[in-house]
Formats: structure tokens, C-alpha cells, sequence
């Protein structure tokens, strides 16, 4: 028996060049996920209509969707294309699949984009914790379980890009962070040590490009495969931001 | 003198580790990366990270006892120096992780949980939920992003090391890289440069590792005269998930937290797993290994599952081997704590863990070999020298090497969470050293070099590239990858025998005679993925000879390298007096196991001799801890165990007389 079904793929040679795409006929094998259709597609680069074309661009490291490379939006739904299984694929879009690139970020070429605005925005809410040096200090502050339950959760963000293509308010015109920037601050200025940088970053989250650009629309938080409750974070921001204010106009 | 410069290739953890902290004395690092440093391999590890703790140490552990399960664990393989002083710093690595913010799990009052892992008796690991490394890494990825923004970090992400930069005198002054994207290759000079680009699996095809794991890092440094050591010394992990693109690991802690694994009684029992009584299961690590149970080290399981499964025909399924590993029986609040695990299976299989056993068969983990790095030994404290010039300093001088990527710390097999320990420590503990050299460089920095030294690498590069993009063969690199997978998996793994290895060696030969007519589907120039694949496969091949040729020439048992043909027979005599003369015949055996193999395979490049690589062999410093049969749930295991003592008191007193003459 020779199953098979159709990969659709938007591709582009590089980001000057026009996009177009190409169809690949895959032989069907239960427990494909979408990278291993793509390493398929690499060994054999010959289209449906019998065309050898070259093997498609990705991105890809760890194939268990801890890594945030392979994001790319599989039949309308932004996702990792390792956890993307062919058998529920197919289920949603009966027998063919339609793969494009994000459409937030500049592509490079074919599925591979340029997510570099992302790290940016962590630099701007200064995302880390600043120590005194690495030597010897002694341990940590101590921390609850509670405290560790709600800090865990935001710091699984892999910087995938899910819910920046989710967000209608962020595109290459707006210099809206993201919301992935917006949790990340928060997760900071929960953390005993990083608070310590807590107005400085308050005053990113209230500046240009910072929370008042989230239309509240609550897209991200439906798409973040790592269930970050984005939303909390965002309505934390609004909140302490406004405190922030308060205090700056009081002058404290 | 031109500005001084250190480059970090591979920004997983030990690059990273090492970046910050050269980075906070002030040096300037270029860190090279094929991903993005955040997306390194290092996010998936899961289970933990090993050191001593309060907790333990109410229980009587300490520094020497994790260091004494290190090397008795690594069956004595490595030098012991380099783990003692690493077993020393890791409550301190712990503490300074912890500073940094990493979301360690806690306990009601506030301290970090432990949890424990194979191949000991202690709970030394701290863990992160079910993604230790991922939460460990983002961590110093962070701590470097802050030194990026304060400008000394550049960080060339997409960009892939080709080469090392070596001078007439030997000494390495930087490195040719490649922007992945635009294909631009370049030169960076370096006083330092610091090779972290981790392990090899994907020589096997499939592994655990991710898709950047090919060694072709490594095997570059080696064709440029890097020493690789220990390269037969591949970690089989027992439990993983088969996948089609990946074997996803399904983490010790599984077994840690009271996962079992078993297999029904009867072959391939078709019943439903949940309604097969307790009397019809075989819980054979159990029954075999009582004192470790679940948690025997990682050979061993392997080798138990690969035993019941070929040879006792007792795998789970008819056409595909595996064993069930069983977490349904623990209380869901344990059963949360390996939520992250539990996941992937859910996502990657489609089965709730929860509910129904986990089908789980072994595959390739870990590099314990890797490019040979030097040390200097601290006679003081058995330690090392911190700060000596020496400390992971590979032969090419100007070379370090750290993480999975160097032999230092593991020998004959690596503990569970003791790899993401090297890997910071070695990171963290290369830059006193770094700055010592820079500081004791008399003319002047890379950056005066001859400029002829610079571009005649890169030159060399293009023409290598070239030569390979115009190649007009039939050859599919994607297909000899899989043969080589396919080839390196059944024979140079679990069980090794000399005719399989040498069927392998043929076909790597065959595979290298056909790599030369492989020709590439993409030959354009712009992020062409297609390219630094099959350039990587060069590398691979070259990878698997070291791997293969190195397991054919160690006739004996050691760690993860099993020769059932070369393995000293168990005494199973029922007459004691009988059975001490058997164990007698055991432990001379083993001394004399130890005497030809009680060292370090060191390989070097030699190209156009027979088969390009040379093989010697290093005498280990096993001068802390004297070398002690490893037998774990050997049959007579206590009888060796007093008979060897015995030899070795008798040893000692021959000394002293010797001494006192
Ligand atoms: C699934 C899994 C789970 C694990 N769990 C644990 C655990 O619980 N505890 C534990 O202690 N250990 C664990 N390990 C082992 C541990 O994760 C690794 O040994 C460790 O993370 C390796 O880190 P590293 O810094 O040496 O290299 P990596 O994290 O592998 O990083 C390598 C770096 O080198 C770069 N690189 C490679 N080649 C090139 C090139 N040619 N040019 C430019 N850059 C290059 C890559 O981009 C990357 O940045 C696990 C391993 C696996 C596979
Ligand atoms: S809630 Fe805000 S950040 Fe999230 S998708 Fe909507 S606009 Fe974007
Ligand atoms: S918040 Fe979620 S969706 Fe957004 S980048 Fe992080 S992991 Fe991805
Ligand atoms: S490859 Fe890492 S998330 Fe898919």
C-alpha cells in the first residue's frame, strides 16, 4: 500500500526574491511529525509534478520542542513543526498540508526567519538577574514553592515566536516588545534579586513600544505552546506600570 | 599591541559558563554559534544537576564521596585531578545558579529540592522541574546578554565554525567561520580560543541529541592536530522514546522519582499492560539489582533492557523492541513533579503516561570522549591548579576545550546530572586560566598576526566549499548518513564484538570511498542548509572512524564499552573455599585488565597513512582513589570485592618493606 499525502510549502530563495511555492508528495509512515517530512523533503527534493528542486530551509535543533527553532505556521496555525504529528495534521486539513514561514519576522529563505528582534526586546527589559559577580556568594535568596510554582511557568519561554505571529499589534512598523518581553520582565522583577532593577524596567514596560501598544486582544496567550499565562503577565504589567507612574509623578 | 580577544565557539552551557565569566574580568568574547545560543542543546537536558548539599550531608555525604561515585562510576577511566576538583567547586556552581535566578524546585521552607539519580546512594541532584537544562541554560544565556549590551559580548548566532587558525609555531590564533546565512566566510583572530560545541551522537543517526550534535566541531579541530580521547566511549541511555527523526529521551528521573520497568512474563502478552498482576511481571532490574534497583548506572540498564529484550525474547511488542517503564503506580503529586517528561511522551506518542506504561527502549546519550584537554594537578589537594595555563588546554596551543565536547571528566561512563556539572564547571573554570595567558603574552595580540596567516585559512576554506559544492557524483549525503547511522547503531553500541565492529569499519571506508561522489541538491549561496550538512557528514565519517576503530582495539570490558568476548567469567561456585579460588582468578584477571587497559585511547590525525588515524595510549592518574573492581550487581560481587581488598593491603605492605629496606 503506498499512502500518500501532499506538503504544500510557501518558499522564497532569499528576502529579496519573490515567494512562491512548491508541493512535495510524501509517503505516509505513522508517527511522522513535520521536521521529519521536512528531512524527507531534503533527502529527495523532487516535486509533486516531478520537478528536483533544492531541499527546503528550516530551522530546527532539538526535536522535542524545548528549543523554540522550528516555529513556522503549519495549515493556518502558528506552531513547532517537531511536535506538529502528520496523523493529527492530517486529521485537521483532510489529506493536505500547507506550511509557510512566519510572517512577522523577515524571512531569510523558505521557512527560516529572522527572530533577532525578540532577543532585542530582552535586552531592552534588561531580562536577567544582575549579581555582583560570579565568585563565591553563598546561596540564594531562599524562595517558597509558591513563589518557585509561578516563576517556573515564565521562564520556560524558548523565545519561540508563536505569539508575536498571534499578536495584531506587533508587526515590523510598531516598536511594540511583544508579549513574550512583556512576561519576561515580569518574571524578573518577581525574582528576590532582579526586583532590584524593578523601575528600570517598569519604566521600558510604560515607555514607547511598551504595554499601552497591547490591544488586549488575548491572541497569544491561545498559541504559546509552553501554556505561559501571557495574559497575567500582560495585566501585571498594566498594573504596575500605572503604580510606577503614580510614583514617579509623586516623585515617590 | 592590537586589542586582545578570546572566541567561544558553541554557546551551550560550558560556553556560555565560560563567556560571562571572561567577560566579567573584562575580556572580550566573539561567541560563535550554529543556532542561536539559546536554542543550544544544553535546553534538553531534564533530570538535574549533581553536587553535595546540605540534605546529603546530614546523611554523611561529602565532596570525596561524589567524587569516589564519579570515577567509580566512570570504572576509574578519567584522571582523577580534573573530577576532584569539580566534585570540590559543585556546591559552589549550585549556589552561583541559583543567584542567577534558575527556577530550582523547592522545599516548604524554601530550600532547593534534590531528587536522586543513578549510581548513587545519595539525593544530590537539584532540578528545575522537568527541564533542568533549559532553565540552566536561559540563565547564562541571560547573565550574557547583559555583557552583549554592555559591549563585551559579540555574539555571531547563525554562524558556523569551520576550522581553527594555527601558525607555523603551532600555536592557534583564531578560527575561519561561516555566516549561515549569507555564506560569508571570515576569519576572527583569537589569543584564545575556546572550543564548547558539545557531543557527537548524530554519528549513530538517531540519538537523543539535537540535530547540531554531529562532532564535525570536533572533527575539525582534530584534522587541524587536536588529540581526540576516548572516542569509543559512547553513553547509551536506557530509556528513550524511538522516534522517526529523534529518540527522545525519557529522563533518569523517571526512575528517580519510583518508575519501574518491567516486561510481562509471558512474550509479547497482548493483555492490556494495566491488567497483567504483579506475578506475571518481570521487574528485572529489580530482581537482578536489589541494592540499586531502578537505579543502577546507565550501562547496566542498557544492557539488562537490550538482554531481555534480544536474547530472552521478552520485548513488549513483536515487531519492535522495547520495555515498558512505569510511572502509573506513583502519587500524582510525584507523578507532578515529572510533568515536563511526562509530556513530551504525551505529545510525542499520543499516550497519557499517567494512565498506561511508557514503551521505552535505550539509544545513543552521550559523548564521555572528546577533545583531549590537559590539566595541571594541585599536590596540595589532588585538585587542579586554578589558573594554571594548562587547565583544558588541548595540544595545539591556544586551544581550549570544555563541556561534552573535551574527555576529561567522565571516563568509561557518565553519572546522570553530572554532565551539566562539567559542562559549567569546566566552562566557569577555563577563565582564570584564559586570563592568565592573555596576560602572560609577550608579542602582542592575534589581532598583529600576519594578515597573509589570516586569509590564506579562509582562502583554504573557499576552496574546500568550492570543491565540494561543484562535486558531480550521484551520491546522496542524506542516504550515507543513514547508513552510517544504521551501521554505527547495531555494532559499535550496546554490545560490541570485534567482527561486527570490523563489518562496520568496512562500510565506513565503503561509505568515505562513496562520500567523495556526493553531489548537492542546493549549490546556491545563500543559506544553504544543504551544504553545512554534508559537510558535517565528511566530519561524521571521520567521527565514526575514531569511535570504531578505538572500540575494536580495546579487548576488554570498561564502563559502557562491553566485549562480551573479553569479559572475565563470574564466580558462581556454590563451595566457598572453591569460590575464593574462582574470585582469586577474578581480581588477577582484573589486575591484569588494568595493567593494559587502564588508560586513555588518545587519537590523532595522520592523513594518507593507513586510514588517517593513529592510535596511542595515556597512563590515567588514578592516584586519589586506587581502581576497584565496578560491580554493580555482579554475580560474587561481595567475595571480588573482599579478595581484591585483600590484594591490595597485600600490595601496599610489599611497598612499605620495600620503602623500609
Ligand atoms: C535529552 C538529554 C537530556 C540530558 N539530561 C541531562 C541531565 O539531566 N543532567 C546532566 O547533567 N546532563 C544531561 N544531559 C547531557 C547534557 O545536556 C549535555 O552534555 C550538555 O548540555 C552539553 O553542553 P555543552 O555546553 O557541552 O554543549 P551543547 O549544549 O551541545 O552546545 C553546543 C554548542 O556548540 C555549537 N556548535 C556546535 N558545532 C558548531 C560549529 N561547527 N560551529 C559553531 N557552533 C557550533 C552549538 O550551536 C551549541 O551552541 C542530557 C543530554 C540529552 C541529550
Ligand atoms: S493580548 Fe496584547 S500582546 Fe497578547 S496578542 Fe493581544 S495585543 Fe498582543
Ligand atoms: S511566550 Fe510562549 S509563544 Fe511566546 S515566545 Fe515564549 S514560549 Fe513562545
Ligand atoms: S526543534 Fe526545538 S522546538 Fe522544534
Amino acid at each position: 500500500m503506498s499512502k500518500s499525502f501532499t506538503v504544500t510549502i510557501q518558499r522564497q530563495d532569499d528576502p529579496h526574491s519573490p515567494k512562491y511555492s512548491e508541493s512535495f508528495e510524501i509517503p505516509y509512515e505513522p508517527g511522522l511529525n513535520m521536521t521529519t517530512v521536512l528531512q524527507r523533503i531534503a533527502a529527495t527534493p523532487v516535486t509533486s509534478d516531478n520537478k528536483s528542486s533544492t531541499p527546503v530551509a528550516y530551522d530546527s535543533c532539538c526535536l522535542e520542542e524545548i528549543c523554540g527553532a522550528c516555529t513556522m505556521v503549519i495549515n493556518g496555525r502558528v506552531r513547532q513543526a517537531c511536535s506538529a504529528l502528520i496523523d493529527n495534521v492530517l486529521e485537521e486539513s483532510a489529506g493536505a498540508i500547507d506550511v509557510k514561514p512566519m510572517s512577522k519576522f523577515p524571512v531569510v529563505r523558505d521557512l527560516v526567519v529572522n527572530r533577532k528582534a525578540m532577543f532585542e526586546s530582552l535586552k531592552r527589559v534588561k531580562a536577567w538577574v544582575k549579581v555582583d559577580g560570579y565568585h563565591d556568594l553563598g546561596s540564594g535568596p531562599r524562595v517558597s514553592p509558591h513563589e518557585q510554582e509561578d516563576a517556573y511557568p515564565l521562564s520556560k519561554c524558548m523565545t519561540c515566536g508563536c505569539c508575536v505571529e498571534a499578536c495584531p499589534q506587533f508587526n515590523d512598523k510598531s516598536p511594540f516588545i511583544g508579549p513574550a518581553a512583556v512576561s519576561q520582565a515580569i518574571l524578573f522583577n518577581a525574582n528576590p534579586t532582579g526586583k532590584i532593577d524593578r523601575d528600570e524596567r517598569l519604566e521600558v514596560l510604560a515607555g514607547p513600544g511598551g504595554i499601552a501598544d497591547c490591544g488586549n486582544s488575548q491572541n497569544c496567550v491561545k498559541v504559546c505552546p509552553k501554556d505561559i499565562p501571557l495574559t497575567d503577565s500582560i495585566a501585571k504589567a498594566g498594573r504596575d506600570t500605572t503604580l510606577y507612574k503614580f510614583r514617579q509623578f509623586f516623585g515617590r | 599591541m592590537g586589542k586582545q580577544n578570546v572566541v567561544v565557539v558553541g554557546g551551550g552551557l560550558a560556553g556560555l559558563a565560560a563567556t560571562m565569566r571572561l567577560a566579567e574580568a573584562g575580556i572580550h568574547v566573539d561567541l560563535i554559534s550554529m543556532v542561536p545560543v539559546k536554542r543550544s542543546h544544553s535546553v534538553c537536558a531534564q533530570g538535574g544537576i549533581n553536587s553535595v548539599n546540605e540534605y546529603t550531608r546530614q546523611q554523611g555525604d561529602n565532596e570525596w564521596l561524589h567524587f569516589d561515585d564519579t570515577v567509580y562510576g566512570g570504572d576509574f577511566l578519567q584522571h582523577q585531578p580534573p573530577v576532584k576538583e569539580m566534585c570540590d567547586w559543585a556546591p559552589r556552581v549550585i549556589d552561583l545558579l541559583d543567584r542567577l535566578g534558575v527556577t530550582f524546585n523547592r522545599t516548604s521552607e524554601g530550600l532547593r529540592d534534590q531528587r536522586r539519580f543513578g549510581g548513587t546512594m545519595y539525593k544530590r541532584t537539584a532540578f528545575a522541574g522537568a527541564t533542568t537544562g533549559q532553565q540552566l541554560i536561559y540563565a547564562l544565556d541571560e547573565q550574557v546578554r547583559r555583557w552583549e549590551a554592555d559591549g563585551l559580548v559579540n555574539k555571531y548566532e547563525y554562524w558556523e565554525f569551520l576550522g581553527p587558525i594555527v601558525d607555523d609555531q603551532g600555536q592557534c590564533r583564531g578560527v575561519v567561520a561561516q555566516d549561515m546565512f549569507s555564506m560569508e566566510m571570515r576569519s576572527f583572530a583569537a589569543d584564545a580560543v575556546v572550543l564548547a560545541t558539545g557531543g557527537c551522537g548524530l554519528v549513530f543517526g538517531r540519538s537523543t541529541m539535537s540535530m547540531i550534535c554531529t562532532g564535525g566541531a570536533a572533527a575539525r579541530a582534530f584534522r587541524a592536530g587536536a588529540n581526540y580521547g576516548n572516542g569509543e566511549f559512547i553513553q547509551v541511555h536506557p530509556t528513550a522514546i524511538p522516534g522517526t527523526d529523534k529518540l527522545r529521551l525519557m529522563s533518569e528521573s523517571a526512575r528517580g522519582e519510583g518508575g519501574r520497568v518491567w516486561v510481562p512474563k509471558k512474550p509479547q502478552d497482548s493483555r492490556d499492560p494495566m491488567s497483567i498482576p504483579a506475578s506475571e511481571r518481570y521487574y528485572f532490574l529489580e530482581e537482578r539489582y536489589p541494592k540499586y534497583g531502578n537505579l543502577v548506572p546507565r550501562d547496566i540498564a542498557t544492557r539488562e533492557i537490550f538482554d531481555v529484550c534480544v536474547n530472552m525474547n521478552l520485548s513488549v511488542e513483536p515487531g519492535r523492541l522495547c520495555v515498558y517503564l512505569d510511572v502509573t503506580e506513583l502519587p500524582p503529586d510525584t507523578q507532578k513533579k515529572l510533568d515536563g517528561i511526562l509530556e513530551i511522551y504525551e505529545k510525542f506518542q499520543g499516550d497519557n503516561p499517567r494512565k498506561v506504561p511508557m514503551k521505552i527502549f535505550p539509544a545513543v546519550h552521550y559523548s564521555m570522549g572528546g577533545l583531549w584537554a590537559d590539566y595541571e594537578r594541585n599536590d596540595k589537594t589532588g585538585g587542579m591548579v586554578m589558573g594554571s595555563l594548562r587547565n583544558q588546554l588541548s595540544n595545539v596551543p591556544g586551544m581550549y576545550i570544555i563541556g561534552e565536547a573535551d574527555y576529561q571528566y567522565h571516563g568509561g561512563n557518565r553519572l546522570g546530572a553530572n554532565s551539566l556539572l562539567s559542562c559549567i564547571f569546566s566552562g566557569l573554570f577555563v577563565a582564570p586560566t584564559i586570563e592568565n595567558q592573555l596576560a602572560s603574552l609577550k608579542d602582542g595580540s592575534a589581532a598583529d598576526a600576519p594578515s597573509s596567516l589570516f586569509e590564506g585559512a579562509v582562502k583554504e576554506h573557499k576552496q574546500k566549499t568550492d570543491d565540494l559544492v561543484g562535486n558531480q557524483g550521484d551520491e546522496n549525503p542524506y542516504h550515507i548518513h543513514q547508513e552510517l547511522g544504521d551501521s554505527m547503531t547495531r555494532n559499535v553500541t550496546v554490545v560490541r564484538r570485534n567482527k561486527d565492529i570490523e563489518e562496520t569499519l568496512s562500510k565506513i571506508a565503503e561509505l568515505n570511498a562513496r562520500y567523495k561522489n556526493v553531489s548537492l541538491s542546493d549549490k546556491g549561496n545563500w543559506t544553504n542548509q544543504n551544504l553545512s550538512f554534508t559537510r558535517a557528514l565528511g566530519d561524521m565519517l571521520l567521527m565514526a572512524k575514531v569511535i570504531a576503530q578505538g572500540a575494536l582495539q580495546r579487548d576488554e570490558c570498561r564502563g559502557v564499552h562491553y566485549k562480551p568476548d573479553f569479559q572475565i567469567t563470574a564466580p558462581d561456585a556454590d563451595n566457598p573455599k572453591e569460590l575464593r579460588k574462582q574470585a582469586t582468578t577474578w581480581c588477577q584477571s582484573f589486575k591484569k585488565k588494568n595493567d593494559q587497559w587502564l588508560k586513555s585511547t588518545i587519537a590523532k590525525y595522520k592523513p594518507g597513512g593507513s586510514g588517517d588515524v593513529e592510535f596511542s595510549y595515556e597512563d590515567v592518574d588514578t592516584s586519589l582513589i586506587p581502581p576497584r573492581p565496578r560491580t554493580y550487581g555482579l554475580k560474587g560481587a561481595e567475595i571480588i570485592e573482599e579478595v581484591w581488598r585483600e590484594m591490595l593491603a597485600a600490595a601496599d605492605n610489599d611497598k612499605k618493606a620495600k620503602v623500609g629496606a
